[in-house]
């Protein structure tokens, strides 16, 4: 299925994970998985509630170590050890709580553990030039002033600050882990909108989302994840809601047999 | 882009956030800075303004029934200043475990046990260490407590309230061994004609002379003043958020206003008999405290790693600092501003016996902290704060005194003040939460 993939798509992936297995204890979480991001497309990351989304996500940014299994960054072997690894390499996470201090502004937050200095004291001024350059190519102009604590944001406010941090770090690979769960349907929009920029930006970004309307509205490709097993990747192209709801329920057994044989 | 959905929502979440936003951020001028700060009154987030607004209304009423109206005379406002000073300390001293979430309650002893330490260090007939020795051994002392419980807190992961509560108790017993050390009885004192020890007897009380009062005035006032006068003008030409410009002349035109009424006062002839004038060290020493911590806390990478973990420790530890490092250190700083109260407080008693009311002290610091605005509950609140709820605790202190009240009273009433500011602090804190749920947190 892999190959068929690559063929599809012109590119080389940034990101390529094979055969990556994963068990906590008696469980095993990932099964021989294989995943493919490119750069300047959205893949979302599918799958029913512990199908393994993400245990996925987590190996891919260095919180867990997988068991078995290669990555590969722009083709070549990595091994990421850490979330520092990671960030090296420029990948970056924006977990489902954010990770934000409401007591802290915008710029505070965006910085927060790399600070800029001049002689030794917080140079604000400069990491405020630079949070609103970053803020403004990613045209997230709703908020009043970027010294304004993150508590007085919306939560569709919040979430484009936590991509704006991930993203300020030249980052190439961007996980978004549900990014629209909580968020009203104009915020839902907002967010997706700047999912949108970031792949015109050029980024490789990874949407996992339970919610089928986002996925289908924002991504390029689909990856289905069924029970541990990476059941499907595809252009989004290629799937119906039926479809993706059948691979993510039943693992697309009840399909063709050249899809379910992975 | 559904437009006509958008607007009503986007509208929903500003009203509901303006008043978390502080106005000098999106004011522009004077006329909106005042509408912005209005509604943060109203919302209640109005930063020091309850405690400026309770230590006006303690001035005027101690004023009005104290008798003779002593309350405002100079050598009284000297004298509640020196009063206030080991509150002020000790509460800047607390703010650092507060901002963290955290609550010290060893300071007090801890504290008093670096008073012991450089009064006797300077003993003549016993070690005769130069003062500035004695001082500094006294500081290393406390910080190294500090250090030592932070560790245990952070690394053993025990709450700062029991720890700090047991260090509460060895400290205490620690400040009485060292007390019995020397042919001092128990009451290792001050007075002494030595220059040495007269240095650390004058801390407190020893008074600048009135000419060289204006000239160092000035220049504090001219350094701070002219800091934030091209700072913010820097921040206005490079088009960053800055406030108005009159709001920058009104804040370097008030501390201009402070500094020459506090040196005035102090230039008044308060003695009874000859001359007593000038300002008193413990001026120039709370205000270098105020000023370096808060630079610590406001401007380093270390005081914003000391706000994120309040604020959040999980987004704090993601960002990859050092939760443990971060922490230790506070306690470390927390314990040797204590010592400097301490020393304070030893020079206003003229050395030190076993009547230091530790747990008093403590109790007193956080209130004050928490009555001039920091949080108990991590990530809100300046140094400065513990200076102006010091104040209010020692302007009552010292105004009950003045009506012959006897102690239980007034405890009972700076009981009611902390009662009071901590209900301020909950109900603001419950108002941002109802204004931010509105908009879908």
């Amino acid at each position: 299925m892999a190959q068929v993939t690559e063929a599809a798509t012109a590119t080389e992936p940034l990101l390529k994970v094979r055969g990556l297995d994963k068990h906590f204890g008696p469980v095993q979480a990932l099964y021989k998985v294989d995943l493919d991001l490119f750069p300047g497309k959205v893949t979302a990351l599918c799958g029913d509630n512990g199908a393994g989304k993400s245990v996925l996500t987590k190996c891919i940014s260095g919180v867990y170590q997988p068991d078995h299994g290669q990555v590969f960054w722009e083709g070549r072997p990595v091994h990421i050890h850490n979330t520092r690894d990671s960030a090296r390499l420029g990948i970056e996470t924006v977990y489902q709580d954010l990770a934000l201090c409401d007591n802290l502004d915008i710029v505070q937050n965006m910085f927060l553990g790399r600070e800029r200095l001049r002689r030794q004291l917080l140079d604000e001024d400069d990491m405020e030039r630079a949070a609103a350059k970053t803020l403004a190519d990613l045209r997230v102009t709703t908020v009043r002033s970027i010294r304004q604590p993150v508590a007085s944001l919306s939560g569709g406010q919040r979430q484009s600050v936590a991509v704006a941090k991930a993203v300020m770090w030249n980052s190439r690979l961007v996980m978004l882990d549900e990014p629209t769960a909580a968020l009203g349907v104009n915020q839902t929009k907002m967010v997706l909108d700047l999912v949108r920029r970031l792949r015109d930006h050029g980024l490789a970004v990874m949407v996992i989302s339970h919610n089928l309307n986002d996925v289908f509205e924002v991504a390029d490709r689909l990856a289905v994840l069924y029970l541990g097993r990476m059941v499907i990747q595809d252009d989004a192209s290629n799937f119906d809601r039926q479809s993706v709801v059948e691979y993510m329920t039943t693992g697309g057994m009840k399909r063709d047999g050249d899809k379910a044989s992975a | 882009m559904a437009v006509p959905e958008e607007s009503p929502d986007l509208t929903v979440a500003h009203e509901a956030a303006q008043a978390e936003v502080p106005p000098e951020l999106v004011a522009q001028t004077f006329g909106e800075y005042a509408r912005g700060w209005l509604a943060r009154l109203r919302a209640g987030q109005s930063g020091v303004l309850p405690v400026v607004v309770g230590l006006v209304a303690i001035m005027v009423v101690f004023e009005i029934i104290s008798p003779n109206h002593v309350f405002l005379s100079a050598g009284n406002l000297v004298n509640l200043f020196q009063q206030s000073a080991v509150f002020m300390v000790l509460a800047m001293a607390e703010t650092f475990a507060l901002l963290l979430g955290e609550i010290d309650l060893s300071i007090g002893y801890v504290g008093a046990c670096g008073g012991v330490i450089g009064v006797q260090l300077v003993q003549p007939v016993t070690t005769n260490w130069p003062w500035w020795a004695a001082i500094i051994a006294a500081l290393a002392f406390c910080f190294v407590v500090g250090v030592i419980q932070g560790t245990i807190i952070t690394r053993l992961l025990i709450p700062s309230f029991v720890v700090t509560l047991a260090g509460f108790l060895i400290f205490n017993g620690v400040m009485l061994i060292l007390l019995l050390l020397g042919p001092f009885s128990g009451y290792p004192n001050l007075g002494s004609e030595s220059t040495n020890v007269k240095v650390l007897f004058d801390l407190m009380a020893g008074t600048i002379d009135p000419t060289l009062s204006w000239i160092g005035m000035a220049l504090v006032v001219l350094g701070i003043g002219g800091i934030m006068w091209f700072s913010d003008r820097r921040r206005r030409k490079s088009g960053l958020v800055a406030p108005p410009v009159s709001l920058t002349i009104i804040k370097i035109s008030m501390i201009a206003a402070a500094g020459i009424v506090v040196v005035f006062i102090s230039n008044v002839n308060r003695a009874n008999v000859g001359t007593l004038e000038g300002v008193p060290w413990v001026v120039p020493i709370v205000l270098a405290v105020l000023v370096i911590w808060t630079i610590l806390l406001e401007r380093t990478r270390y005081g914003r790693y000391v706000y994120a973990i309040g604020g959040n420790a999980e987004a704090a530890r993601r960002a990859g600092i050092n939760l443990a490092m971060v922490r230790t250190i506070a306690f470390g700083l927390c314990s040797m501003t204590a010592g400097v109260g301490g020393l304070l407080y030893a020079s206003y008693i003229g050395g030190m016996s076993n009547n230091v009311q530790g747990g008093q002290l403590v109790l007193f610091a956080v209130a004050a902290a928490v009555i001039g605005g920091a949080s108990l509950f991590g990530g809100r609140g300046k140094v400065i704060h513990g200076v102006l709820g010091g104040l209010v605790i020692g302007g009552i202190y010292n105004g009950m005194y003045l009506q012959g009240l006897d102690v239980q009273r007034i405890f009972i009433v700076t009981g009611l003040v902390l009662l009071a500011a901590v209900t301020i602090d909950a109900l603001s804190r419950r108002a941002s939460i109802s204004s931010s749920a509105g908009v879908g947190r």
